[in-house]
């Protein structure tokens, strides 16, 4: 088999040697969990407990506030303590549902049986989806069922499991690969059926070739599914890249996935539905990679959604001495955390502890010398270098008019390879935010 | 949990840094310069030397005096640009050039050439090359003079009016020779091909070894320290149209090998035209500047009044690379081809 791929890119060290070998090792229940009531694309649930009232491992305790939104369940047995606003990942303060443990609950799940999924028809696999509060648990996190309602009038061809990790250092859903091959079958198996897709293909990149043996040998026999080995290249993993680099078919511009007749979903996500439907299990647990030089002992773990992240550090013996920079997700777009009691939400993917050996502290900025390597690297064929001067000037209209800023994955690719250390997606950031303001201004005037 | 949290830096990312910086693009341009430095010296001996510590002296001091006599340590001369700028020059000018004028060249490369646009990544022209066209233009006859090259052992043997005063009438009398260029358009002779590629002929103290430039060429090229797709443009185009003119009458027109070879258009092509700041940021933009450039040398070498027009094609095209770039701007991921067609 030849790795196929899609046209630029960059390719960053992947160091995922540290956690690569590391089983996937349950944490001990922690003694509170935070629950943000935001841990998703789209609108916050709504929370249906109060402060005082016992809730089980498992059960419902907000939610869905909207189509575009994901119920939200207790990830331990215990009390509510309260409902406030806790520190989130993304730097805000956010509603959260906060659970004090019960030290003496056997912590089993609140209502585990196995689903008769065979006799279902698609509506009910949708529904029961999205009733266990699933998210894309490759970093975006947005709502499952979501990608997964097709619209009246269009048709799925292929259903996608994106089990690339293209971002360095992470190692999360290359072990679920390895570990938890029969519940990415069973997921594949309900989400094609929910689809009425022809076929599924898994697209791993050549860095994982054990995960593409061990998956290829495990395929069921009556499973349309095959093994894409793709090349070992960053953003990879982004959907557009991915359907490309598999189906040799382009999402267009400003379109979803559904518009090129596939649907992606992320590996972990995959397997999570499939333990939904084996037992039962709503999305109150996920896999995350512990690394980076500044942790004592990288690992791959099993936490509870809403563990602080000191108690996870905590678990791994700590950061080192000359650890300087905590991200939440991989270092090319994952965020950057000041506060070490927020939680792990649906979306983390990993934690990276980096030293001021990698962390990057200002670094000092050249004049543009239009070397071009950003055209070079870019994954959606932008004008990096025209984007940056007049994101320089604050000509936002201009590139976005002229220069298609809205493709703008956010992926990178430019900042990584540019020489005069330019923040050029941060710049692009900035001008799709007061672009977006903008229209949002317009759109109140106009009402 | 612990009460002391640790210092943690919030940054944007990516958080991860491809280990080239600006400096070092410009410090690897000059490694892949540094043998044919070396080759000039050889063949030159101190005359190139002095033209090379002129143009860098003029070219560094006048950036020096200009960002306001920074120290070293916050000075723009650190990131290699001047230095290169007037390695560039000192290239392209003949080896018995009096000092005087070499270091004027230097000055204009980095006064008008860079800093009257604003400084490094603004200017429209190639600094070496304003430098060199108004060198040109004020002293055509020196800067046609092409002494004899020789050996080492004539290292410290004068090959020009040196150490000339500024405005006097040059007394030295050197002996010199023609450029193959010249040879071949005005006397209708050809070089050989291992003398052009060897660099045993006459001409600019960079510009006669071929073999050594096109290495340089090459490493910078498999380094992706230069656009690769404009020298290979540039000789793309000069080959196909000197065999198609050599085809149509081989007395008069000499062949694709000797267009390649000889004078500037290695250097030119390889360090010049590939100036990432003067030239297209597209990949078809690239191409086009190559072609122009290409097309603009065969013509002026071979219909108009002068041996050599590298340089010249050269400017012209950097004045056209904003609108070529904007002429090709890449179509993107996923692109509709109509408003129609989105709908």
């Amino acid at each position: 088999m030849s790795a196929k791929t899609f046209r630029h890119g960059v390719h960053p060290p992947e160091n995922k040697g540290l956690t690569e070998g590391r089983l996937i090792e349950r944490i001990p229940m922690p003694a509170e969990v935070v629950l943000p009531l935001s841990q998703h694309l789209g609108a916050p649930s709504v929370a249906l407990v109060k402060a005082g009232d016992r809730v089980y491992r498992g059960q419902l305790i907000a939610k869905a506030g909207g189509f575009v939104s994901v119920p939200l369940h207790a990830s331990v047995t215990g009390k509510v303590k309260a409902i406030e606003l806790r520190h989130h990942p993304s730097g805000r303060m956010v509603e959260s549902i906060v659970i004090a443990t019960d030290p003496s609950s056997p912590q089993t799940l609140h209502n585990e049986e196995p689903v008769d999924w065979e006799s279902m028809p698609a509506e009910q696999l949708l529904t029961m989806v999205k009733e266990g509060g699933f998210v894309g648990l490759g970093g975006a996190a947005f709502p499952t069922h979501v990608k997964l309602s097709v619209p009246e009038g269009k048709h799925v061809q292929y259903f996608l499991v994106n089990g690339c990790e293209c971002e360095p250092y992470l190692t999360t859903d290359h072990r679920i690969m390895l570990d938890w091959a029969d519940a990415i079958f069973l997921g594949i198996r309900i989400i094609q059926k929910l689809l009425g897709a022809e076929k599924t293909f898994i697209g791993v990149e050549t860095n994982k070739w054990d995960a593409i043996r061990g998956l290829q040998d495990r395929v069921p026999a009556d499973l349309p599914c095959e093994l894409v080995p793709l090349e070992t290249k960053y953003p990879q993993g982004a959907e557009k890249m991915l359907v490309t680099a598999v189906l040799q078919r382009e999402i267009p511009s400003g379109k979803l996935p559904l518009d090129a007749q596939v649907v992606v979903q992320n590996v972990g996500t995959v397997a999570g539905i499939g333990e939904l439907f084996s037992f039962g299990q709503p999305l109150i647990e996920r896999v995350i990679t512990v690394t980076g030089p500044g942790i004592k002992q990288p690992s791959t773990l099993l936490v509870p959604v809403g563990t602080a992240l000191q108690e996870i550090l905590d678990y791994c013996g700590g950061i080192t001495e000359d650890a300087s920079q905590i991200l939440f997700g991989g270092p090319m777009m994952g965020t950057p955390q000041y506060d070490l009691r927020v939680p792990v939400t649906k979306g983390v993917s990993g934690i990276v502890c980096l030293t001021s050996k990698q962390a990057a502290g200002p670094r000092q900025e050249y004049a543009c010398i239009r070397c071009a390597s950003c055209l070079d690297a870019c994954p959606v064929f932008l004008n990096p270098t025209q984007l940056g001067a007049l994101a320089r000037m604050g000509r936002y209209d201009e590139m976005l008019e002229n220069y298609h800023l809205m493709d703008c994955m956010e992926c990178g690719s430019c900042s990584y390879v540019c020489p005069s250390n330019i923040p050029l997606v941060q710049r692009f950031r900035v001008a799709k935010g007061v672009i977006r303001e903008e229209m949002a201004r317009k759109k109140n005037n106009a009402a | 949990m612990s009460a002391q949290s640790p210092k943690l830096i919030i940054s944007t990312g990516p958080f991860l840094k491809r280990p080239v910086d600006t400096p070092k693009v410009m410090r690897h341009v000059l490694y892949a310069l540094a043998p044919v430095v070396l080759v000039a010296l050889y063949l030159f001996g101190i005359s190139a030397l002095m033209v090379l510590l002129a143009c860098t002296i003029g070219a560094m001091g006048t950036e020096w005096i200009i960002t306001g006599r920074p120290r070293w340590s916050e000075s723009t001369l650190r990131d290699g640009s001047a230095l290169l700028t007037a390695i560039l020059l000192a290239l392209t000018l003949p080896p018995g050039l009096p000092i005087w004028m070499a270091l004027m060249g230097g000055i204009v490369a980095v006064a008008l050439g860079k800093y009257l646009f604003g400084g490094l990544g603004n200017n429209v022209f190639n600094p070496s090359l304003t430098g060199r066209a108004f060198l040109q233009a004020s002293f055509p006859l020196a800067l046609t003079t092409w002494p004899v090259h020789s050996g080492l052992q004539d290292f410290f043997r004068l090959r020009g009016d040196t150490f000339a005063l500024p405005f006097m009438r040059p007394e030295f009398d050197a002996i010199t020779a023609a450029t193959p260029l010249a040879k071949m358009k005005f006397e209708g002779i050809s070089t050989q091909a291992s003398s052009l590629l060897l660099g045993n002929i006459s001409g600019s103290i960079g510009e006669t070894c071929a073999l050594l430039l096109l290495a340089g060429g090459i490493y910078l090229g498999v380094r992706g320290f230069i656009k690769w797709r404009i020298p290979v443009g540039i000789f793309l185009t000069v080959a196909i149209l000197a065999t198609l003119l050599h085809l149509i009458d081989a007395d008069k027109y000499p062949g694709p090998v000797q267009h390649l070879l000889c004078g500037g258009l290695m250097l030119g092509a390889i360090y010049m035209a590939t100036d990432p700041v003067t030239s297209p940021v597209t990949p078809r933009g690239c191409w086009f500047f190559a072609a122009g450039i290409g097309i603009l040398v065969v013509a002026i070498r071979e219909f108009g009044g002068l041996p050599e027009g590298v340089m010249y094609s050269i400017l012209f095209m950097n004045a056209l690379s904003p609108l070529i770039d904007r002429w090709t701007q890449p179509r993107i991921y996923g692109a509709v081809k109509s408003k129609a067609e989105a709908a």
